[in-house]
């Protein structure tokens, strides 16, 4: 399988990103963000980082570089597109997700393990996934998801949310929720499931000797999917 | 302008000093050229006051690839693989402006590494503040930890591993000690000085605005009435410009272009040309039109002094300019060739085609003032003789309550959360271990590091406080399994004018030297902050040790938590029951005085290597090292990282509970062993002629004190996490 990883000015999880993916047995190429044309892909990332310094808004400037337009094009032809962190960011503020990433609810940076409980798994994202709640990593301080009203609304609706932030037994609560999201969201889709955006960085949970390994599940059945 | 005393004087230069310029120059400096002496013979630059003593240092090993002189450190760890660090102070800036001075602080540290061809692979960080009761405290600790995150998390190198004190002493000037690694394969290492003429010389970065000027002049006096209206001498970072430079640096470096390169730190462009040319014997010529800038007007003094941030100045092979320019076109960042090498050994400024100064390059450097200040030795303090009233009165419940949740002891996390420590992808020890660790990407090996100070002992006695720095470092790295390899050292201290101070000083580096030395440990880096004071109250005596060591296959990575229950728990190295400046005696019987424990140097090395032996042999559970609150606060931590308990075992030959469990005797180590392991332990121990005692062994949950209370770890987990939490919100 391909993978394309975007880097942009600023992107800072874009090697971990390419480490991961090769680790669980994509063909992963870099793209820079001045370029135009996307390689071949079955995948394509939007890595964490602070894209263009985050100025303005975080991802914003991103949402209107040179290369995004490929990647829109891409994602609307049904071509997966998966943002982490940052890459959430980013696909929010093009719009090919709905919401916006507000600052922490407590206005600090946040690194820790939590725990996620995936909520839609008839997606090529974690489809087969033999576990539903999965430990893993965020690193953000504008991790706070917000949407309207309506767009909630047509979240649940159409089953966009990908996963709710909870404890280690799976319950969704305050408790839980490390950043102030609204319902617990940790991440979601657009309509038809091609899209991912979510805080958590499963990149940094692939070796036993890192923070955990439920990162390793993600990928090896995100590969497993798209063969 | 007309130069005259007065006006050198306002520069922060000495009446003997200002003559000295004259008398070199044979002529009375231009107030550009008055700026350049002022900044090159500050404190902060020429290191006037501690330049004697520096050159005592113990430098020297088979490892060491490069001391100190150059922007930071090298060390080799094997297979063409060299490690690059610096520990380097900010801490009159983040005082004045606590989130940028911290920002800039970390952001200079990793300018230093990545200048020498290094990809900065891990942060850490020293952090003093004054009381926790002080009214400042929690603004500049707020304030200093979201400048550290925001610089650090923005790059995208991980912070792994620090250190945050609290004691009065501090109230008026905080520390800020950052410190960073960086991995460069040893044949691509990048120095500083310049060789070669008609050179061309480039400037790259950020564009030049009047922020910082005269920052270094700052840094290098003490803080009175009117600091606020010191802010605008404080830097203004941002770290995604540094981000850029950091990639496009590594990018040209990646061939044979660079001849020299020098980041533009304290002093900015007027520290980074002379010494690199200084280094190469040379001269060099600068047009200072030619220089990018972000404010219209600048003045060549203006220039010359600002300490803009995120700018690096680079000597060139000829013809290289245009494959160069394009790195930097690509990563969107300012190049301009601004001037050229020379042979005349002067620096030569132009402006507007006028040549507006012209120096001798070894008047600023090579004869900048050198003292010998006096200084005063410290006494070691009487032995306090404690009574057994002192401690009747105590409720060893209480006791362990207090101590565990002490602002020095207690968890840092609330701190450690902020920062991303685990980008890049290889953090496999993070903080709240001994070290921080970090895999050297892509290989089997591992890189430990810790920051350690004790600025209690230091003050107590600065020889013996010395000394104990640079053991705890190495007692740090042996604890996660690292063989200790060097250090740098970031001396915080005082008015060296001062001989109380100065004393302080001199001593604190015997002692450092003295034990660096024995452990074979050699100082590779560093730099030096005096005028650490606020109307004439100083800070203690504050030098902070940053070690750095190696584990050669990361999987031997060793960890402070207690693994499983119904282990045996021991104590490596002698109890000795001596409570003179322990937290213990200072918090609980507000006790300050007596002499710091005593270091044994060959117990210190021939326990450090026995316990690396246990590692090796995969005897040792888990590993820790005694320090502030002794063997109870070092198990409790072992219980706490691990969520199990312990049951210590009944004590012998000693008088009292509290000498027993809270005193601070160096050189110890608790150690985590299978029932069944005990006896290859003991033939190693003994063999070694290593001193152990059996303190108890490991339970489920439960902490059980012979004759005394019994909590549960959860209890005192709670303890240990909460207070900063509470402190700060």
């Amino acid at each position: 399988m391909n993978s394309s990883v975007i880097i942009f000015p600023g992107s800072n999880c874009d090697r971990d990103m390419d480490v991961a993916l090769k680790k669980f047995g994509f063909k992963n190429k870099m793209v820079w963000h001045d370029d135009d044309k996307l390689p071949k892909s079955d995948l394509i990332v939007l890595p964490g980082g602070f894209s263009y310094g985050d100025y303005l808004r975080c991802g914003s400037i991103a949402g209107k570089s040179k290369i995004i337009q490929s990647v829109i094009d891409f994602a609307n032809s049904g071509g997966l597109v998966l943002g982490i962190c940052n890459g959430f960011q980013i696909l929010t503020e093009t719009g090919l997700l709905k919401g916006v990433l507000q600052q922490n609810k407590n206005i600090e940076f946040i690194c820790k393990n939590i725990f996620v409980k995936v909520n839609n798994s008839e997606n090529k994202f974690f489809e087969n996934i033999d576990k539903d709640v999965l430990e893993l990593h965020i690193a953000h301080n504008e991790g706070n998801y917000f949407c309207t009203e309506d767009e909630l609304k047509s979240l649940e609706d159409n089953n966009q949310i990908a996963a709710y932030y909870c404890s280690s037994d799976g319950k969704v609560d305050d408790k839980s929720n490390p950043n102030g999201a609204i319902k617990n969201i940790a991440g979601i889709f657009n309509k038809k499931k091609n899209i991912l955006g979510m805080m958590p960085h499963p990149e940094r949970m692939i070796d036993q000797s890192l923070s955990g390994e439920d990162g390793s599940i993600f990928f090896e059945n995100l590969l497993m999917n798209l063969k | 302008m007309e130069v005259n005393e007065k006006i050198a004087v306002d520069h922060g230069l000495k009446p003997d000093e200002y003559k000295k310029i004259c008398d070199l120059l044979k002529r009375v400096p231009n107030l550009t050229e008055l700026g350049i002496f002022s900044a090159m013979w500050n404190e902060h630059c020429s290191y006037k006051s501690s330049r004697l003593h520096l050159k005592k240092l113990n430098t020297k090993g088979k490892k060491v690839i490069q001391g100190p002189g150059e922007n930071a450190g090298v060390i080799d760890i094997g297979d063409d693989d060299a490690i690059v660090f610096k520990i380097e102070s900010h801490n009159h800036p983040s005082f004045i402006e606590p989130y940028q001075g911290a920002a800039t602080g970390v952001g200079g540290i990793m300018r230093d590494v990545f200048t020498m061809g290094a990809r900065p692979i891990a942060n850490l960080n020293s952090i003093h503040f004054g009381s926790t009761q002080h009214k400042k405290t929690k603004n500049l600790l707020r304030g200093v930890v979201k400048g550290i995150g925001g610089y650090g998390n923005c790059i995208g190198v991980p912070t792994i591993a620090g250190q945050t004190c609290f004691d009065q002493s501090y109230n008026g000037n905080i520390l800020v000690n950052a410190m960073t690694l960086g991995l460069v394969n040893k044949n691509k290492i990048f120095y500083s000085k310049a060789a070669g003429i008609n050179k061309p010389v480039i400037y790259v970065g950020s564009k030049t605005g009047r922020d910082g000027i005269h920052g270094a002049s700052m840094a290098s006096a003490i803080f009175d009435d009117k600091i606020e209206e010191k802010k605008p001498t404080v830097q203004v970072g941002d770290p995604f410009t540094e981000k850029l430079l950091l990639e496009a640096c590594l990018e040209l470096m990646s061939d044979k272009s660079i001849i020299a390169i020098q980041d533009m730190g304290a002093a900015g462009l007027t520290s980074s040309s002379i010494e690199m040319a200084s280094k190469g014997n040379l001269g060099i010529e600068l047009h200072l039109d030619k220089v990018p800038c972000r404010e219209e007007k600048m003045t060549p003094y203006e220039i010359m002094l600002s300490e803009s941030q995120e700018r690096m100045l680079i000597v060139l092979e000829n013809g290289k300019e245009d494959s160069a320019k394009k790195i930097f076109d690509k990563w969107n960042l300012d190049f301009a060739v601004i001037g050229k090498t020379n042979n005349t050994k002067n620096i030569e400024l132009y402006f507007e085609k006028e040549k507006v100064a012209n120096v001798p390059i070894k008047f600023l450097a090579n004869e900048a003032p050198m003292y010998d200040r006096p200084w005063k030795k410290t006494k070691l303090p009487q032995k306090i003789k404690f009574s057994n009233s002192d401690f009747k009165k105590l409720k060893f419940s209480d006791v362990i309550k207090k101590m565990i949740s002490n602002p020095n002891i207690c968890s840092k996390q609330w701190i450690w959360e902020q920062y991303d420590h685990t980008v890049m992808g290889d953090t496999i020890q993070k903080p709240g271990g001994d070290a921080g660790v970090v895999r050297v990407h892509g290989t089997k090996k591992a890189v430990a590091s810790s920051v350690d100070s004790s600025a209690t002992y230091c003050h107590a006695h600065p020889f013996t406080g010395g000394k104990q720095v640079v053991c705890e470092a190495w007692r740090n790295l042996v604890s996660v399994g690292a063989e200790p390899i060097a250090i740098t050292n970031c001396l915080n201290f005082g008015n060296p004018e001062k001989k109380e101070n100065m004393g302080e000083f001199v001593e604190c580096i015997d002692g450092i030297n003295e034990a660096s030395k024995y452990l074979n440990f050699p100082v590779v880096s560093g730099n030096v902050s005096f005028y650490n004071e606020t109307k004439d109250k100083g800070i203690k005596p504050t030098p902070t040790i940053g070690g750095v060591g190696l584990i050669k296959d990361y999987k031997n990575l060793m960890t402070m938590k207690f693994k499983s229950k119904e282990n045996l728990v021991l104590v490596i190295g002698k109890t000795e029951g001596n409570l003179d400046q322990s937290i213990f005696a200072n918090v609980i019987l507000d006790e300050k005085k007596g002499p710091p424990p005593e270091i044994n140097l060959f117990n210190e090395k021939n326990n450090g290597e026995t316990v690396l032996k246990l590692i090796k042999e995969k005897l040792a559970l888990s590993v820790h090292d005694v320090s502030l609150g002794g063997i109870m606060i070092g198990a409790l931590k072992m219980c706490i990282a691990g969520s199990k308990g312990i049951k210590f075992y009944k004590f012998k030959n000693l008088t009292n509970i509290y000498q027993y469990f809270f005193s601070e005797d160096q050189g110890r180590y608790i150690i985590e062993v299978d029932k069944n392991n005990l006896k290859k332990v003991e033939n190693i121990l003994k063999k070694n002629s290593v001193h152990f005692d059996l303190l108890g062994e490991t339970t489920d949950k439960e902490i059980i004190i012979n004759d005394g209370p019994t909590f549960t770890v959860d209890k005192v987990t709670e303890f240990y996490r909460s207070w900063l939490y509470k402190y700060m919100s």
